[in-house]
């Protein structure tokens, strides 16, 4: 594998980390304000705070 | 693209899934280059394999734990270099299963220790180390001058070192009880089948100065005098651009 | 429906098939301990076949008398309870064995027996780390999930016999993994010690952990997955990944307790380091995050400040995390574009980390006073503040030239410290106070002035621990690197031990004092499991229906 140098692997692991953790990020930032999301959101939130004596089958 | 984090948030298979690919590269993108990347480790002269007795030692050395207080892993930092020697080099630890660079120095950096300090020193000092440095805060080690080695497993161990990635030759292999024996014992000489081996510059000796008994300390005193002193840096160029990392 | 009615007279398969197992590992066991000529392997033999033999007693007496049945409409609290016992002694152990180990460095003439090497250093060390890290916050972890998962899920835990296998399982990696380090069997990989058959032991409890985590999952009956279950599972899995590829390596027998790791050298530290810095940021802080987006709500009556911000801070810091473990070897010989790379992800993780605190924190707004008048939630903040102050002096120390001074001295000691004991401590003993209460049934825990009593001898024991770590970490840095005016290095190495002989002992009071909190909790505790059930006349035990159950069905 002599094709692989230090400069290309140090490039590609340097800017693909970055632009793959963009992505991540978009999607996550993305994700969490998309609208449709906020009223699961909301119940999501109420769930730890709710009677928890028993599953509700 | 909504439709796959519906799933993500719905279905805990495809969090999981998420989970397991945004994990995964990271660690891939950084240690699989290592394996591949020639420049990884340099090419310089001199590194072998341990000698059965040294391997033997390490693996004492491992088993103590000695890695949580000693370092085996010199930077290259102007006072660490006047310290312990020339900085440590990749290729030195290549055939170190596991390695043992260390993070934490209550004790002194170990990598170059091979041949600072006489047998009998190091003996004195692992028995009882305030008979020898009264500031030292480490354990003793009395009972390895007491115990005699078990090598029971010795060609075992070689060969299992082989199939993780040491080149020991199948002599070395066949031969590591004897190797081993030998290199204790004071009278081999320099046409030992050991130094065929395994090179002119293995120390043979009695280490642990008790010629009638092959004890852990033997084994452990030949490891930690072999350390660090087998590159030739004579033939170590850091500036060439194959060793640029 | 009548079919499963008339099944649930004979054992339940899930049952049946633990009982086979554990016959089965008895078995392989006893063969193992027969034919080994390895003393080492054959010690932990008989530990593996007297584990598995009680277990195989226990349950032939168990479904002889008709017990492991589950009832789906109660949730499975016994095994909650039996890991917050585990969670407790283990703490003790773990903590104890630190105070020892730090006693050893600072008083070596009392604390080392040269007629007993294994209770060296070199050995009760990685006690004191495994027991602190895999048992006190393992065991806390898998309590903490089981009772998270099933509340936020409305299901009981799945694979009715096995939750319990799981704990009793971990347990005894515990017990392996400890008797090892004093008897010798390690791999000395930092975090990672116990040996090839250990390894193998946890990845099948592992895996048993997931599966019933998931499966918990699987039967919700709520539609959305409540954020903490990210978090555990993140940590589970990951954890899972972790541990195989670090640990992958060849024995030298069968029989042979001993092995060889497969990477040598250069990728053997990355390796090493990935696992060993993931499993700081899997293990002690996404599992112990889980903790906190439960915990904390729950006990100040709110819910989390911003459940979108606990999802990006889910998926940053899950992706930053795994590239940032090269910065454990910055200045070695590892290629230095790998060092860069994590230098750079471990300043970026500074901004998660802290979204997460925010979150945690701004969960008490509008509910502050709550600081004064509950201990508990004081003690959860608290550890909150140690959170963002250890995950901001982390990527610090991950800068090269800080590096360069901090690394090798007890600067990292004490920056793990302030991690462990104020984050990992102070959240698991938060947790736990509400857990007890909880689930045995109590109005409310025995003594709050024990718990006040718990969290300032424990702070101060924190806070004089850290100092004394950085005070002592800085000055051996600087005393290394320190130059006579001719250019000589002006100190020998064991100049800098003996200089730091009163930072060791006032780290050994500090450790001490957050011993003692552990053992007034402890105290407390075992007080409030004692009290009247006031509430069980009303409530019922979990046994019997609820109206809700009725309904549904």
């Amino acid at each position: 594998m002599s094709s692989l140098t230090y400069e290309t692997v140090a490039t590609f692991a340097q800017q693909g980390g970055t632009v793959f953790f963009g992505l991540i990020f978009a999607a996550g930032v993305g994700y969490a304000l998309w609208p449709r999301h906020k009223q699961a959101f909301q119940r999501l939130a109420q769930l730890p705070l709710e009677d928890d004596e028993a599953p509700h089958v | 693209m909504w439709k796959r984090h519906e799933k993500f948030e719905r279905h805990s298979l495809w969090l999981t899934i998420g989970i397991i690919i945004v994990v995964s590269i990271g660690g891939l993108i950084e240690i699989a280059p290592l394996f591949y990347l020639e420049s990884t480790i340099e090419k310089v002269q001199g590194v072998r394999p341990y000698t059965p007795l040294e391997q033997a030692g390490r693996d004492i050395y491992v088993r103590e734990g000695c890695y949580v207080c000693h370092s085996q892993m010199i930077r290259p930092l102007r006072d660490e270099v006047e310290r312990y020697g020339h900085y440590s080099l990749a290729a030195e630890s290549m055939y170190d299963h596991p390695f043992q660079w260390g993070s934490k120095r209550t004790g002194p950096d170990l990598a170059r220790v091979g041949g600072k300090y006489s047998d009998s020193w190091h003996h004195d000092h692992l028995r009882d180390p305030r008979s020898v440095v009264p500031e030292s805060n480490m354990p003793p080690y009395k009972f390895l001058a007491e115990k005699e080695l078990d090598y029971r497993t010795i060609e075992k161990r070689l060969a299992t070192l082989t199939a993780v990635g040491v080149p020991y030759t199948k002599a070395q292999i066949a031969n590591a009880a004897a190797d081993l024996e030998q290199q204790v014992d004071p009278f081999a000489g320099d046409t030992s089948d050991l130094k065929k081996r395994y090179g002119v510059k293995v120390q043979q000796r009695d280490f642990d100065g008790n010629p009638q008994k092959l004890t852990e300390m033997d084994a452990l005193i030949a490891y930690l005098q072999v350390l660090g002193t087998m590159v030739d840096f004579r033939t170590y160029k850091a500036e060439d651009p194959r060793n640029m990392r | 429906m009548t079919q499963a009615a008339a099944r649930s007279d004979d054992a339940p398969f899930d049952a049946i098939a633990l009982y086979t197992f554990t016959g089965l590992a008895a078995l392989a066991a006893l063969l193992a301990t027969a034919f080994t000529k390895d003393p080492s392997f054959r010690f932990h033999g008989y530990v593996m076949l007297v584990g598995f033999l009680v277990a195989f007693l226990t349950m032939t007496v168990g479904l002889g008398s008709g017990r492991f049945r589950s009832d789906q409409s109660r949730y499975a609290d016994g095994v909650v309870r039996a890991g917050v016992i585990a969670t407790m002694f283990w703490a003790i152990a773990g903590l104890g064995a630190g105070v020892a180990a730090a006693a050893q460095l600072s008083w070596p003439n009392l604390f080392y027996f040269p007629d007993a090497p294994w209770l060296n250093f070199g050995r009760l060390r990685p006690l004191h780390t495994s027991a602190v890290i895999f048992a006190f916050g393992g065991n806390a972890l898998i309590a903490t999930s089981f009772y998270v998962v099933q509340r936020t899920c409305r299901a009981r835990l799945a694979g009715g016999a096995w939750p319990w296998f799981v704990f009793w399982g971990y347990q005894l990696f515990i017990v392996l993994a400890a008797t090892g380090y004093l008897a010798g069997i390690t791999q000395s990989r930092e975090y990672a010690e116990p040996e090839w058959y250990v390894d193998l032991w946890l990845t099948i409890v592992w895996v048993a952990y997931l599966l019933v985590f998931l499966g918990t999952i699987w039967k919700r009956k709520e539609p959305h997955i409540y954020v903490a279950n990210w978090f555990y599972l993140a940590f589970i899995v990951t954890i899972a990944i972790l541990h195989i590829v670090n640990n992958a390596a060849i024995p030298v027998g069968l029989l042979e307790a001993k092995s060889y790791s497969a990477a040598a050298g250069v990728q053997d530290a990355l390796i090493q380091w990935w696992y060993g810095h993931n499993a700081v940021g899997f293990f002690l802080t996404a599992g112990f995050l889980a903790m906190m987006y439960y915990f904390v709500p729950k006990r100040v009556e709110r819910p989390v400040y911003s459940y979108r911000l606990s999802i990006v801070h889910f998926w940053s810091l899950i992706f930053i995390y795994i590239w940032a473990g090269p910065h454990h070897l910055h200045y070695t010989a590892l290629p230095q574009w790998a060092q860069t790379l994590g230098m750079t992800f471990s300043i970026m993780l500074w901004m998660p980390s802290w979204g997460g605190m925010i979150n945690g924190l701004m969960t008490l707004s509008g509910a502050w006073d709550k600081l004064r008048t509950d201990p508990v939630v004081r003690m959860m903040v608290v550890a909150i503040a140690f959170y963002g102050m250890a995950t901001f002096e982390g990527p610090l120390m991950s800068i090269r030239a800080v590096n360069a001074l901090s690394h090798y001295t007890d600067w990292t000691i004490g920056h793990v410290h302030s991690g462990a004991l104020g984050w990992n401590g102070f959240i698991t003993f938060g947790a736990i106070y509400c857990l007890v209460p909880w689930l045995w049934k109590k109005e409310r825990l025995y003594s709050n002035q024990l718990v006040e009593w718990h969290f300032w001898i424990a702070t101060t024991g924190i806070l004089l621990y850290i100092a004394a770590m950085w005070v002592s970490g800085i000055m051996e840095g600087l005393m290394w690197r320190e130059y006579t005016p001719q250019g000589y290095l002006a100190n020998a190495f064991v100049e800098t031990v003996a200089a730091k002989h009163i930072e060791n002992v006032i780290r050994t009071i500090g450790g001490l004092l957050f011993l003692m909190g552990a053992v007034i909790m402890s105290y407390n505790l075992w007080r409030t499991i004692r009290m009247p059930s006031t509430a069980s006349a009303e409530l019922p035990l979990v046994s019997s229906p609820t109206p809700l159950l009725t309904a549904a069905e």
